[in-house]
């Protein structure tokens, strides 16, 4: 056994990262404004003792209702006779103190709650939240109304029932988000680490959750703050003389009409306040949010951006090709790096052929072949350059429309997780139906019809009752032939498998394989098969185009590349996979990684990994060489027939 | 057998489900395991194989103590697991540890590499400070992989350098016997190499016993000494590695063999498309095998087959009346 490499030091960590929080959070103008407002609000309240105002709670009757803009009365004063901006600058103190403390509060014991019951399970779990589900059971304003009737009105004790009546708000919500976290392998893997429950628990688990803690706060606090005022409002909370916003209103109120601005004032206070706490809120749960974080906000269109710098006017299609795919870059523009996932990919299908694209992780095997049809997401995907030729027309200057057409009829795909690529909630027929009504003018029984025949074809027995079926109902292999029946089901020329049998146990693989076998030469379908495993390349395709760092690094029929790999790559890689019947054949690995594909070399990008490397092939791009006919490389110094790298 | 066995699993059954409702109607059970016996020796790998569902990773999961069996029992040197991994986790994990599938996921994202590593050695031998951090530059020597890569976090590295640190976490508290639940199945090739021998290195260089789960036969073949093939929760067949490989007694395993693909393999023999998997809620009484099987006979159906030497080795057994390559009965 050869040691496998030592993986080098890790390089500097200055490339690719992703935009840091606080960046994201400013990006966003509405947060930003929030946030400013949010800021200045809470200085001035916290600096109230310190400013030159007036004691808002001395009355002064003489002066009772002073309009606004009154001299040493900026806001006027209210019914009797208290300035108004004071009392709003102490009110606000006020409000904002309660509001705070009773999200803390909530946050506390409700993600408490949450944590234990999630992390319990069980029984643990059924009586905390069920205890919760009676709290809720309450109107809100229900229960906190009975817990201020119990302790009797005053600010704290509107508080607690504020606390208490948002305690299931973050029960639930943690609960569920712990739930899923216990059950993933490193909470089992801290266990055989010999962590006890609570250390797992508030050591392990509780830093996952922390980001969900703080968005439910921020997005409750404002609320907490409405209700604060709410129960002041009711003459529940704060008590006469203190001033607070909600407390304020309820004075207002019975002089609305003659005097508009002694509750007007407070109430445009509390809409700033929530208002700017909730557009803050939003944009930390914008920004903290993994989900909203990874771009389910950003909605990529129906087709990949075209972005071609020069029209490719030097790329014909050759003769004999159904699908000829030239000179392909497909970059992605992430945060102000660029990867150029498919560098200059030249791919080429005749009629009835099935072409395997081997490749790791990363090659960009399926990049390229989801550029041919323009299903790579964009943002952040564009195609920047090269031509893919389906007959004579250039896939990549076509009309939005003429690709739809083309989609599932000329050229459809077959993918590798066949639950996901099915809908759940409708038959299989009707989903198969569908595929062939958006092609075809003909009646929905017909199309039936037709879908009946599919099923035959792909061997599925009994085809009149599974089209009644629901895809949960049928096992994976069987999902993946309906998925290869709509692939088939408006006779397309080309078909795009991508790594189609790769969640299937090998039994079932060996069926779908051979079904596609033998349907392509039935068919005459050009198959281009995505896969990372050469023996599933042996028993399927004709010819094999090996990827490595976005480039086809190798190009021949299957037998020549497996029993003579001109590249030094397609030769370690084939020496490194493990064969069956052979247990004592020596697994030669490859040493070192990829290069990213945003970083890459200016020469061959496997030199750094290459035992043949030599000084020349750091130098300049390599270009591909034809060493035989249909047979090309990408490599300066290609290993010779017999020799052993 | 001639050694003693180190692991011993004796007619273990794992039974999810079942019980009844609050109206005495009885739950759906599914026998995730069931009547698995077999021993593993001090310093052999025992390679276990089969598809998606036939109770593998159940399995393991019983053997690290990460779940009880409902039946049966699983001692590790004299002491039954299941008893140990309620009164005393800890010397449990000291002897037995696992690695994950998913390398990625099997680390706290929130935690450096370091403080990953780290929890066992105060958790488990309770080491000081300095200790510490002689070992934690041990194990990542063992793992190949250079000391910087302690201060990262589990996004920053790759797949196949997280599945090493998931190597040395079970490295860390040095344990007996390791269990991986298709380790290398989420890597790529190469890195899957890379991985293979360094697991290959450790286990002559510390005497280790591996489990070693995988749906992937090649990767079996090439690690295993001795091979288990699992079917519907049951053992189909088991033996040493190359004997089964060669010589397969169970259709099923032969099955297996005919639908593997291999660089080179042209065609695959598939099966017919019609057969009928066992339905886990519904078993079938006797060989679950029966419907998918081309020897089957009446007898078949009626009664589940025991596991017995087909071949004249008293070591290769099948669950089989009607084994492949020459009729028994």
């Amino acid at each position: 056994m050869t040691e496998a490499a030592v993986s080098s030091a890790p390089k500097a960590r200055t490339t690719a990262r992703r935009p840091d929080s606080i960046r994201l959070l400013l990006n966003n103008s509405l947060a930003t404004g929030g946030f400013i407002v949010l800021v200045a609000v809470a200085l001035v309240a916290l600096a109230a003792p310190f400013l030159p105002l007036a004691d808002p709670d001395v009355t002064a009757p003489a002066n009772r209702l002073m309009p606004p803009f009154s001299p040493d009365h900026f806001l006027g004063t209210d019914a009797l006779g208290r300035d108004i901006l004071s009392r709003i600058v102490w009110g606000t103190r006020v409000s904002l103190a309660v509001g705070l403390s009773a999200t803390v509060i909530a946050a506390f014991f409700g993600s408490l709650i949450g944590l234990v019951a999630g992390y319990a399970a069980g029984r643990v779990d059924s009586v905390l939240m069920r205890g919760i589900d009676m709290i809720m059971a309450f109107p809100y304003i229900l229960l906190a109304l009975a817990i201020v009737a119990v302790l009797g009105p005053g600010l704290l004790n509107a508080l607690y029932a504020i606390a208490v009546v948002n305690i299931p708000f973050f029960a639930r919500n943690i609960r569920g988000i712990t739930l899923g976290l216990s059950r993933r392998e490193f909470v089992d893997a801290a266990r055989l680490s010999g962590k006890s429950n609570v250390q797992i628990l508030f050591i392990e688990v509780l830093p996952n959750v922390l980001p969900v803690i703080i968005i439910t706060m921020s997005t409750t606090i404002g609320w907490m703050i409405l209700e604060t005022a709410g129960l002041s409002f009711l003459g529940l909370g704060a008590q006469p003389p203190q001033a607070d916003l909600g407390s304020m209103l309820g004075e207002g109120r019975k002089i609305l009409f003659t005097a508009p601005h002694v509750s007007v004032v407070p109430g445009l206070m509390i809409l700033v306040l929530v208002m700017s706490i909730n557009l803050f809120g939003d944009g930390v749960r914008d920004v903290l949010d993994p989900r909203l974080k990874s771009g389910v906000l950003t909605r990529p269109v129906a087709r990949t951006t075209i972005d071609r710098k020069e029209a490719p006017s030097g790329l014909k299609p050759r003769g004999d090709a159904v699908l000829d795919v030239q000179d392909l870059r497909t970059e992605f523009h992430l945060g102000g790096t660029v990867y150029k996932a498919a560098g200059g990919v030249d791919l080429h299908l005749a009629q009835g052929e099935c072409l395997g694209v081997v490749g790791e992780s990363g090659s960009g095997k399926s990049v390229s072949a989801m550029s041919i049809m323009g299903l790579v997401p964009s943002p952040p995907g564009r195609i920047v350059g090269g031509a893919a030729f389906l007959g004579d027309e250039d896939l990549f200057s076509l009309s939005d429309e003429r690709i739809r057409q083309l989609r599932g009829a000329d050229v459809s795909h077959v993918f590798q997780d066949p639950l996901s690529t099915l809908h759940p909630l409708f038959t299989i027929g009707d989903q198969l139906t569908e595929a062939i009504l958006a092609h075809r003018r003909i009646t929905r029984s017909q199309a039936r019809k037709i879908a009946e025949d599919l099923l035959k074809l792909v061997r599925i027995p009994n085809p009149a009752e599974r089209l009644k079926v629901y895809p949960h109902e049928l096992s994976g292999g069987m999902r993946q032939r309906i998925c290869i029946a709509m692939a088939l089901a408006n006779d397309a020329k080309v078909m795009i498998a991508d790594e189609p049998t790769t969640a299937l146990d090998v039994t079932v693989q060996a069926q779908i394989l051979s079904l596609m076998n033998t349907l392509r030469h039935e068919r005459n379908a050009a198959i281009l098969f995505i896969t990372h495993d050469f023996g599933v390349v042996s028993a399927i395709c004709d010819r094999v185009a090996v990827m490595y760092a976005g480039k086809v690094v190798e190009t021949g029929t299957t037998e020549e590349i497996l029993n003579s790999p001109a590249h030094p790559y397609t030769a370690k890689l084939i020496d490194c996979v493990p064969v069956l019947g052979e247990p004592e054949r020596r697994l030669d690995a490859i040493e070192g990684r990829p290069p990213m594909v945003n970083n890459l070399p200016q020469g061959c990008a496997f030199a750094d990994r290459c035992p043949k490397a030599q000084a020349d092939c750091r130098a300049a791009p390599i270009s591909v060489t034809e060493i035989a006919e249909g047979r090309s490389v990408r490599c300066l110094h290609p290993v010779k027939e017999g020799e052993h790298v | 057998m001639s050694e003693a066995a180190l692991l011993t699993i004796d007619r273990a059954e794992r039974v999810f489900g079942g019980g009844r409702t609050i109206f005495g109607m009885p739950k759906p059970a599914v026998h995730a395991v069931q009547d698995i016996s077999l021993e593993v020796r001090k310093g052999e790998t025992l390679g276990v194989v089969g598809e998606s569902g036939c109770g593998k990773s159940t399995l393991a999961r019983l053997i690290v103590g990460l779940d009880r069996p409902t039946g049966g029992s699983i001692t590790l040197d004299g002491r039954d697991i299941a008893a140990d991994a309620g009164n005393d986790p800890r010397a449990l994990a000291k002897k037995v540890q696992y690695v994950f599938q998913d390398p990625v996921s099997s680390l706290n994202p929130r935690k450096t590499v370091r403080t990953i590593l780290t929890a066992p050695l105060v958790h488990l031998i309770g080491l000081g400070k300095k200790d510490q951090e002689r070992r934690l530059e041990e194990l990542m020597e063992a793992v190949n992989l250079a000391p910087e890569f302690l201060d990262r976090y589990p996004h920053e590295i790759s797949g196949g350098q997280a599945q090493r640190i998931g190597i040395a976490r079970a490295l860390a508290a040095d344990p007996e016997v390791i269990v991986l639940d298709e380790p290398v199945s989420a890597l790529d090739v190469s890195v899957q190499a890379q991985v293979l021998n360094i697991l290959d290195g450790l286990k002559s260089r510390f005497g280790l016993t591996y489990v070693f789960i995988s749906h992937d036969l090649s990767v079996v073949e090439s690690v295993s000494d001795r091979v288990a093939v699992m079917y519907f929760g049951r053992i189909a067949e088991i033996g040493p590695a190359r004997e089964v490989f060669a010589n397969p007694r169970h259709p099923y395993t032969h099955l297996l063999l005919q639908s593997a693909p291999a660089p080179g393999r042209k065609s695959l023999v598939p099966e017919d498309a019609n057969t009928e998997l066992p339905d886990p809620y519904n078993p079938p009484p006797g060989c679950a095998f029966f419907a998918r099987c081309p020897n089957a006979t009446h007898k078949c159906k009626e009664s589940h087959p025991p596991l017995e030497a087909k071949s004249g080795e008293a070591t290769h057994l099948a669950a089989c009346y009607h084994p492949h390559g020459g009729e028994e009965e």
